[in-house]
């Protein structure tokens, strides 16, 4: 039951095999058990979760069910629940509890799945191995000596470890892909705008997206029915007619045209994941598939532009944690400025002000335009970039990162070395592209994730060719040792 | 040496929209603190601005009203800084590019009329309110306020008097109320002014450095507030000083500004634009659609009535000073001309004069908040000028009886001209020979006035006049009587 496929698990509950309370503390009996080690959660809640079962199956007596009811579905802390304590990772939110629902957690809810918990992730999501997280470092479940990824570490430690069948992420320069490449799973980023951001806390607004992160493509298909939907409550959220994500996951391969970026294949890869992810092209090329060499030259450019426009809007998106309405607030203070002064000094970990300071300093008088409007101007030519490569491709493949997972603290001390990680990612941010990681196999025993990045708005043809994929391997199947 | 004063100012309106100008809570003003305070409001985590259409539309009404170019793609952007009642950190406002481009407002001083441009006009949101009552021994924050929506309407330097910032002021106060975009209550804040004042030698054509005056919140307080720092700027530079560029507030008690801040202690804004929201755009069919609803402006109304009912500019000018006397005006003459024809236009200085002198004189007594709360209906002023054109009644019998008595009995009703009239026997007399015996009395008893009207004095006439007239109660028809006794003393 624990490695079942969403589908699976819908049959089952359909079937009256198991029951939402039984499946739901099933995992909570795993989260017990494993996350005092993994630290995947940040929140347990298990009188929440098992009323949302409980309710769950009154619907699935019913025959009321949709293909998520019942399913119990791990939420990265970064999504208001209403109810629940949302804290971000950080310390600033530590006894914040969310008066109101995130519109995705809404989704959930009206969907009739299950909360199972609220994930760790690096703090504000800043952070590309969970190590940021004031609520303490989450083991990778393949080497618990190393990260899982980040910023959504706590979430795909949870599948991976199978103390969730499933769970969702936010990416704003590779916090889904990376983690899922690190830790064995699919993971999807959607084109900027598919999923509403109301109730999801803000770190680079122009950049942030929500996505689901689990074993396998059909199951990302199956959480996007139920993620993707329009939202009038956020200006960004796009008006579309409604997809069924399921709709192409069967079709063939045959003429897909994918493209190789040759920068993503340059200096820098990891020998071991560079030949996972040939290899894994190579099985595409199997499945009808033809490669054709591109080029996206200005790979380079995107750590610097988004270490500019991120950094800028999270100063002042987490501006408005200063202490005099909710969180954190200083226990001592003098004045008003002193209040603030302390109050963001003990609320905010040390990679969070790092980017509060580079942002306020690139919006600075005299630094904007070298810096900020700079970064925009080139923000745009990253997304030229990829407008002449799909000309050439429907999709493009390459590695999700430039490594598999490292070891917990290795890149602590140097944050570059850590910018590094979203080589491959950020540009698809940038561009506001859908992104995906699928399970290619592993190098040296950690998993190896590649990257799927498709054109806008195709994710539906993005988990066809996942899925196809994984019609043909068994990598995303795959569960780490010791997590019985 | 001889000073010249350049001011320029920049006006926050609250726009009268239901809801906030980025969330759905009320905007209503006086609620207990922090009941119209929502998610957005608060700026709990997660939470994201959507424009309200309706703020848009006021933005648009105003662009229309100026004669100014509307952006037809506007950006929204955050201005950073931290106050306890600012939720986010940030106030979303606009920059670079503004919903109002530039345009223009006349006004009038004294017997001048001066147009000052407008530089552009801005949507953006209010903070909340610092409270600082007893809170034990801290400050209280209300974010009622917070997110109202605000038009910041910034002219250039173009205002070179106290007299002509304030007739700027209340013109513009005027027009967004004319226009419906806000209540323009300056207690509760509706409006409010910060005056950019510098000096410079007369004949300069360079710029002095300017102090802000902030928040100004009366009319007589921005005169005031801008005779002193005008002085003040004035006494320094003669004194060898110079003028530090500064934000100033204006302290009534004392009728001094003093510096709130320097620049050296202005905040860097770090203004960008706000990712959360779409760039606005607004295109043709929005503007035609606000367009039709625009009402006839100030301007436009005052010519109407200088060239179809024939008033002086000056009457023209005073009727159009607020929307509600204009519109009951022209109600009245519309009123008229429908009921008694269009040669009834010709009464239109009559019906003027009785709303100016007569109503508005009462309603300003009274304090009402404006015309359309007296009991002197503009149906009342149409019989009125009806029944003083067929001859029943005279002006004096209408000032000194008939608007008295409908005011102080609250006679609302349509008929209640002539039931005053009948009731208190105010007919006036155009029975020839009685009038000709009033006369012949009054000539008289009176010979030395008589006398001096043959000597050459015109006066005189006058004085025969007002002896009749008080002969007859008031009642006699003074054209008659004017006429008998032309042809008496011929």
């Amino acid at each position: 039951m624990i490695n079942a496929s969403l589908k699976d698990l819908a049959t089952a509950l359909g079937a009256r095999q198991i029951s939402s309370v039984e499946l739901t503390q099933l995992f909570l009996d795993r989260i017990a058990r494993h996350n005092p080690e993994i630290n995947a959660y940040i929140t347990v809640d298990a009188e929440k979760s098992l009323a949302q079962a409980a309710a769950a199956d009154v619907l699935i007596a019913q025959s009321k069910a949709g293909p998520l009811t019942g399913i119990p579905f791990a939420q990265k802390d970064i999504f208001c629940a209403k109810g629940w304590r949302t804290t971000c990772g950080s310390k600033m939110l530590e006894n914040f509890v969310a008066p109101y629902d995130a519109h995705i957690i809404s989704q959930f809810d009206a969907a009739g799945a299950v909360n199972l918990g609220k994930t760790n992730m690096d703090e504000f999501a800043m952070g590309s191995s969970n190590e940021t997280s004031y609520f303490g470092k989450v083991q990778n479940p393949w080497d618990r000596a190393r990260v899982p990824g980040g910023s959504s570490g706590g979430s795909a430690a949870a599948v991976a470890a199978r103390l969730a069948p499933a769970a969702t992420g936010t990416d704003t320069g590779g916090s889904i892909r990376q983690p899922a490449s690190l830790c064995g799973l699919s993971g999807l980023k959607p084109t900027y705008g598919v999923c509403s951001r109301y109730g999801m806390i803000a770190f680079a607004s122009s950049l942030d997206q929500a996505g689901p992160m689990a074993k396998s493509a059909e199951d990302l298909a199956l959480m996007m029915n139920v993620m993707a939907a329009f939202d009038s409550r956020d200006s960004t959220s796009l008006q579309r007619e409604k997809e069924d994500y399921t709709r192409d996951l069967n079709k063939p391969l045959v003429g897909l045209r994918i493209g190789l970026p040759r920068e993503y294949f340059a200096e820098g890869l990891d020998a071991g994941v560079a030949k996972t992810v040939l290899d894994a092209i190579e099985q595409y090329r199997k499945l009808g598939a033809e490669t054709v060499e591109i080029s996206l030259p200005n790979t380079q450019l995107s750590i610097p532009v988004y270490y500019v426009l991120a950094p800028a809007e999270a100063s002042s998106n987490l501006s408005r944690y200063d202490g005099v309405r909710y969180g954190h607030r200083a226990a001592e203070y003098t004045d008003l400025m002193d209040m603030y002064c302390k109050t963001r000094a003990q609320g905010f970990g040390a990679e969070v002000k790092r980017r509060i300071m580079v942002g306020t300093y690139v919006l600075s008088a005299g630094y904007y335009d070298a810096y900020y409007l700079k970064a925009q101007q080139l923000r745009r030519l990253i997304a030229q970039d990829f407008e002449q490569a799909f000309k050439q491709c429907d999709v493009i493949m390459g590695p999700a990162a430039p490594g598999t997972a490292f070891k917990t603290g290795e890149k602590t001390d140097d944050p570059v070395a850590m910018y590094l990680e979203d080589l491959y990612t950020i540009a698809v941010n940038l561009a506001g592209l859908p992104g995906m990681s699928v399970p290619a196999g592993f190098s040296n025993g950690l998993p190896v994730g590649l990257q799927i990045i498709g054109n806008y708005f195709s994710e539906a043809r993005m988990l066809n060719v996942g899925h196809a994929y994984q019609q043909v391997t068994d990598w995303h199947t795959r569960m780490p040792k010791g997590i019985e | 040496m001889q000073w010249e004063v350049v001011i320029g100012l920049e006006t926050h309106t609250q726009l009268q929209t239901r809801t906030k100008i980025f969330s759905g809570a009320s905007t209503a003003f006086g609620a207990e603190p922090n009941t119209q305070a929502d998610a957005v409001s608060i700026a709990l985590p997660g939470v994201l601005p959507v424009l309200n259409r309706e703020a848009v539309q006021c933005a648009i009404r105003f662009g229309l009203a100026i004669d100014a170019e509307i952006g037809r793609r506007s950006v929204f952007a955050r201005k950073n800084y931290f106050y306890p009642d600012l939720p986010k950190g940030y106030q979303i406002s606009q920059y670079e590019l503004p919903v109002v481009g530039k345009g223009k407002l006349t006004i009038q001083v004294g017997d001048a009329e001066k147009t000052v441009n407008i530089t552009r006009a801005h949507l953006e949101e209010d903070a909340g309110k610092s409270l600082h009552g007893d809170f034990h021994g801290m400050t209280g924050i209300d974010l009622n306020r917070a997110g109202t929506p605000l038009l910041e309407i910034v002219t250039e330097p173009d205002m070179r008097s106290a007299a002509e910032a304030v007739a700027y002021a209340k013109t513009l106060h005027e027009l967004v109320q004319w226009i419906g975009i806000c209540d323009g209550n300056m207690q509760e804040g509706s409006f409010r002014c910060d005056v950019n004042v510098s000096v410079r030698p007369k004949g300069s054509d360079k710029l002095g450095t300017r102090r802000e005056i902030k928040n100004l919140n009366s009319f007589r307080f921005m005169q005031q507030a801008i005779e002193y720092e005008t002085r003040w700027q004035i006494e320094t530079l003669e004194d060898g000083g110079t003028i530090q560029q500064a934000t100033v507030l204006f302290d009534p008690d004392t009728g001094e500004t003093r510096s709130m801040r320097s620049k050296e202690e202005a905040n860097d804004y770090r203004y960008f634009p706000d990712p959360d929201l779409l760039p606005l755009v607004i295109s043709e069919a929005d503007i035609t659609a606000v367009k039709a609803t625009m009402p006839e402006l100030p301007e436009a109304m005052k010519t109407r009535f200088e060239q179809e009912y024939g008033l002086p500019e000056y009457d023209a000018l005073q009727l159009t000073s607020s929307k509600d006397m204009a519109e009951y005006f022209d109600r009245a003459m519309l009123e008229l001309i429908k009921n008694e024809g269009s040669s009834t236009i010709r009464h239109g200085k009559t019906v003027a004069n009785l709303i100016i002198n007569e109503i508005a004189a009462r309603v300003n007594r009274a304090e009402l908040p404006n015309i359309r709360h007296s009991p002197i209906t503009a149906w009342h002023i149409v019989c009125l000028t009806k029944r003083m054109a067929d001859g029943t009644i005279n002006i004096k019998a209408v000032k000194e009886q008939i608007i008295p008595a409908i005011w102080d009995e609250n006679l609302t009703h349509a008929n209640a001209v002539d039931d005053v009239i009948e009731a208190k026997g105010l007919k006036q007399v155009s029975d020839f020979s009685a009038i000709e015996a009033i006369v012949d009395e009054v000539l008289a008893a009176n010979a030395a006035m008589v006398a001096e009207y043959k000597a050459g004095k015109e006066k005189a006439f006058n004085g025969l006049v007002g002896q009749c007239m008080k002969a007859s109660k008031g009642k006699a028809n003074p054209a008659q009587v004017n006429e008998i006794l032309k042809k008496k003393l011929a």
